[in-house]
């Protein structure tokens, strides 16, 4: 299988790699740079428990290969806190206690992140739509909700 | 026992530079190759193990594929390599071609059309596709690359069957082309899913309307199901009623009887077969109705 090196940034440092042809984004973060944060829940595109940022724009990194990311910039849930500062997103979704098991935790973040950025004050519909792709089994979403509406006020 | 997460299975992955060279290949590597867009059909396949295609061919960035354009003397082309997200919040999408915008916005989630290309969604030929009934009511037409040279599909024949279409071994589309729409033109597509959002259709209805005065009614409307054929199955008799009586009430209730009368959906995991036709009618019903109000009868 061909291998191919890559030039990409992922949370402000760049990484050269060399990735096989069938390696996804989401295998290369977790298994060649030691990113964890990022979940592999359904690989299907389905769940969004392996959602990054590339270039400002939340994507399931299950359905994207490693190799077409050569040049892109990639944020994961690692690169969200600022200095070791949280993101209000985070502060705000461990006060309303919309974490429990937290396995879907960091792609709900990087979505939320990602809607506020483009809609800095977004409705309650408009949240809901923007975490469709976000499964959570624990908490019924609700208190996530309120996380985002609470981080849309804290930024 | 089946993984949790199975791995994409092995094949390489082709930059060609140039559509020529992105023909030839396909064309050389038939049943081999694929053309890559979003990919997000491709890797679940793969990953089941349904297509076992050696070599992806990745056709984004090619010649054309890469821009959305509208010419208000011809109409909109939407490259092939254009995200989801990037056809529905295009200025001129949303304005001249709503109901394209409300059938992708309808599409999985939004991090999934963050990749999802709706050209790869026609390719696909999926009965369920969301997208595919919008751009067959506005005349789209695709460009293909093909080791012959170019030419165009219009969509109204492009479909053969579940995943099956005109295309031809070595056949990159490059970009799908949508005339202007005619005057006044208004249209919705209904998603019927298991949930609210996300969830494949179970079915899918595409309707459009706009005064029309060569027809008895002043109208013309027409409608696409998806979910209920092995092609978007367009209901020719909807328009046929609704451009000869005039429309009210009843001849709306009788062009959505006529539709759940002509589809002839299966039984599934999403859905038994006669729910589905049930829903085919009281949905179109839903449909033809609300554009009927927003023409302002």
């Amino acid at each position: 299988m061909a291998y191919h090196k890559i030039t990409l940034t992922v949370n402000g440092e760049t990484e050269q790699i060399d990735v096989p042809s069938n390696m996804t984004l989401l295998k290369m973060l977790r298994e060649r740079l030691g990113k964890t944060g990022t979940k592999n829940g359904c690989s299907a595109g389905e769940c969004g428990a392996c959602t990054v940022m590339i270039n400002g724009e939340p994507v399931n990194s299950c359905m994207i290969l490693a190799v077409e990311c050569d040049g892109l910039e990639i944020v994961t849930v690692e690169g969200l806190a600022d200095n070791g500062a949280l993101a209000p997103v985070q502060e705000a979704i461990m006060e309303s206690g919309g974490i429990q098991c937290g396995f879907c935790t960091p792609g709900v973040l990087i979505a939320s992140q990602a809607l506020l950025n483009r809609n800095p004050n977004p409705s309650e519909d408009q949240i809901r739509e923007a975490l469709v792709g976000n499964l959570c089994r624990c908490t019924g979403y609700v208190r996530i909700i309120e996380a985002v509406q609470e981080a849309a006020q804290m930024q | 026992m089946q993984e949790a997460h199975p791995s994409l299975p092995e094949f390489d992955y082709i930059k060609p530079k140039t559509l020529a060279e992105a023909s030839q290949f396909l064309a050389d590597h038939a049943g081999k190759a694929r053309p890559l867009l979003g990919g997000t059909d491709i890797f679940v396949r793969m990953r089941d193990g349904v297509w076992k295609d050696k070599y992806l061919v990745d056709v984004k960035g090619l010649n054309g594929t890469n821009e959305i354009a509208f010419d208000p003397t011809k109409g909109l082309t939407i490259g092939a390599a254009m995200t989801m997200n990037q056809v529905s919040a295009h200025p001129d999408v949303k304005e001249h071609y709503a109901v394209l915008a409300d059938a992708v916005d309808k599409v999985a989630s939004y991090q999934l059309r963050s990749r999802a290309t709706t050209v790869g969604n026609i390719c696909n030929a999926s009965p369920a596709g969301d997208t595919i009934g919008a751009c067959i009511l506005l005349g789209g037409v695709l460009n293909v690359h093909g080791v012959d040279g170019v030419r165009q599909e219009p969509l109204s024949s492009f479909f053969k069957g579940p995943g099956s279409t005109a295309l031809k071994p070595g056949d990159v589309v490059t970009s799908l082309e949508l005339p202007l729409p005619p005057k006044g033109m208004l249209g919705k597509y209904l998603k019927l899913g298991r949930n609210k959002s996300s969830d494949l259709s179970i079915i899918g209805v595409t309707v459009v309307g706009f005064p029309d005065e060569s027809a008895a009614s002043g109208y013309r409307m027409k409608l696409v199901l998806a979910s209920v054929a092995p092609v978007p199955l367009v209901v020719d008799k909807v328009e046929e009623i609704l451009s000869t009586k005039p429309i009210a009430e009843e001849s709306i209730a009788e062009a959505a009887q006529a539709a759940m009368d002509t589809c002839a959906p299966i039984d599934d995991v999403r859905a038994s077969a006669r729910y589905r036709k049930i829903m085919v009618r009281n949905l179109s019903q839903k449909a033809l109705t609300e554009i009927w109000n927003e023409l302002g009868r």
